[in-house]
């Protein structure tokens, strides 16, 4: 039993809507690449090379990042909480500094070190994750109550060990949510990367953009976004894991 | 620093002031695009105390959303990608939009209960209660979103360049096309100092709106309004 395809048919126009063309609308078997589909699937398929590089580039300079941030950001946030003077200064800078759109900064820097470089790049994604992390490590280092932080040193706990043993594990909630939170805005500023010749996704969408060709445009920009959800519901995860106590709390 | 001494770049169609304008112009639009859409409905979803999962949620997604992935599906898929600012401006407001609706819904939430029954108690009805005592309340948080809003969207209007259109990236874009190190630089210094303005100005007029903020700073009128009292408890009936 064979219908014949004619262009009104459901399937003709649900093939029409999903960017399969004009051949599919008719029934015709699809021809590798038609010109109105957003992506071709068989370009893609010759480009898996290309697209593993950007991904692995793009989470190369995000790990690199967040790595740097938290090594640049901890200290700072040690800083902020034993002189209290320096808290002011430390969290307003870091807030003027995140205010500055990425793209700017990227560029601002050049003189610095240098226009279209790798350090150029780590140095912008680094500074946007200082605030986020700053924040939520403060924060967390914070939340510790004072009765637990006066139990440990009525247990004989220097402040330095009160800090390592008592107060980050107590943090660490606060701190993975920050790490979350920076690892998804620095992914999706990485792309920026890419204007700047360092690779990563961007390459895809920038290539894309410039030969008016959507199918790199789609896959760098989906990778994209499921890069960024697939790292915040992996660090949502991991958050779990050091907050038990929070889950015990959830009413039933 | 040359950029700027040029005179050649302060006139015309390539100039800093039509830049600025062309930017504004696209960060403007979509900003008052957002608004509309986001306010009015996340308002009356934290008065209603619905939909909080989908409003608190959104801006992680909107978060979660590179800036430049988005500008490009926006070009593509809508007409006319490359030959008018529209589909930018549905880029645009895509980003501006989750920000808004977040804060806007959870300052309208954070409102005293108290202070919300005691209104009702007063006889004030639901919308009353909303536009006379929650909005005023949540003012401030409002406000934080709609700084975050605008700074995201002036930064992605930078990224417009990219597709043809105008504004402030056209400087980076171009500059960088023509290995113009100057130009690059101007144009990040232009992208830079409006989107700090936008934002101090913004926050300069959240601090002024909330009567509550005023009281607590400790500004002037807090300062002569704390001496009138005290002066009128130590004096009694000699100030009247």
């Amino acid at each position: 039993m064979a219908f014949p395809l004619s262009v009104a048919s459901p399937l003709a126009v649900s093939n029409v809507a999903y960017g399969l063309g004009a051949d599919a609308a008719a029934g015709r078997p699809l021809a590798a690449n038609d010109a109105n589909s957003l992506i071709w699937w068989h370009w893609v398929g010759q480009h898996l090379d290309d697209i593993g590089t950007d991904l692995a580039r793009h989470l190369e300079l995000t790990v690199i990042a967040v790595a740097i941030g938290l090594l640049v950001s901890a200290p700072l946030a040690l800083l902020a909480r034993r002189y209290r003077a320096l808290a002011g200064p430390i969290l307003s800078v870091s807030g003027v500094l995140y205010t500055i759109p990425s793209i700017a900064l990227l560029y601002l820097l050049g003189p610095v070190t240098g226009f279209l470089s790798f350090l150029t790049v780590e140095v912008a994604l680094v500074t946007y994750t200082l605030l986020i992390l700053v924040r939520n490590i403060v924060t967390g280092l914070e939340s510790v109550s004072e009765d637990v932080r006066e139990a440990a040193r009525g247990m004989g706990y220097t402040n330095t060990a009160m800090l390592w043993t008592v107060e980050i594990p107590l943090a660490l909630p606060s701190i993975m949510a920050g790490i979350r939170i920076a690892t998804v805005t620095t992914i999706g500023l990485a792309t920026l990367a890419a204007l700047l010749t360092q690779g990563g996704l961007g390459d895809l969408i920038l290539d894309g953009i410039g030969r008016r060709f959507p199918t790199p445009i789609m896959v760098g920009s989906v990778l994209a976004i499921a890069l960024a959800v697939a790292a915040d519901l992996l660090l949502l995860g991991a958050q779990r894991l050091v907050s038990p106590w929070a889950r015990a709390r959830r009413p039933a | 620093m040359s950029f700027f001494t040029d005179g050649a770049n302060w006139h015309g169609g390539n100039g800093i002031p039509n830049r600025i304008a062309e930017h504004l112009y696209l960060s403007g639009t979509s900003m008052l695009v957002a608004v509309l859409i986001a306010v009015p409905l996340s308002l009356w979803l934290g008065h209603l105390g619905r939909g909080g999962l989908l409003a608190i949620n959104t801006s992680n997604v909107g978060r979660a959303l590179p800036s430049l992935a988005l500008l490009g599906i926006c070009a593509q898929v809508l007409p006319k990608g490359y030959d008018s600012p529209w589909p930018t401006i549905a880029a645009l407001v895509a980003l501006g939009v989750p920000p808004l609706v977040t804060n806007t819904y959870v300052g309208v939430r954070e409102v005293d209960r108290d202070v919300v029954e005691a209104a009702r108690g007063m006889g004030l009805a639901g919308r009353q209660v909303l536009w006379q005592v929650e909005l005023p309340l949540a003012l401030p948080l409002i406000l934080a979103g709609l700084r975050t809003a605008t700074t995201n969207v002036v930064a992605t209007a930078a990224l417009a360049a990219l597709f043809g259109q105008g504004g402030l990236g056209r400087y980076i874009v171009d500059g960088q096309a023509t290995s113009d190190e100057a130009r690059m630089f101007g144009g990040a210094v232009l992208v830079a100092a409006l989107a700090l303005l936008l934002d101090r100005l913004i926050a300069a007029g959240a601090t002024r709106r909330s009567p509550l903020e005023r009281s607590r700073r400790g500004g002037t009128v807090a300062r002569v309004e704390q001496q009138a009292v005290r002066a009128e408890s130590l004096t009694g009936a000699a100030t009247q």
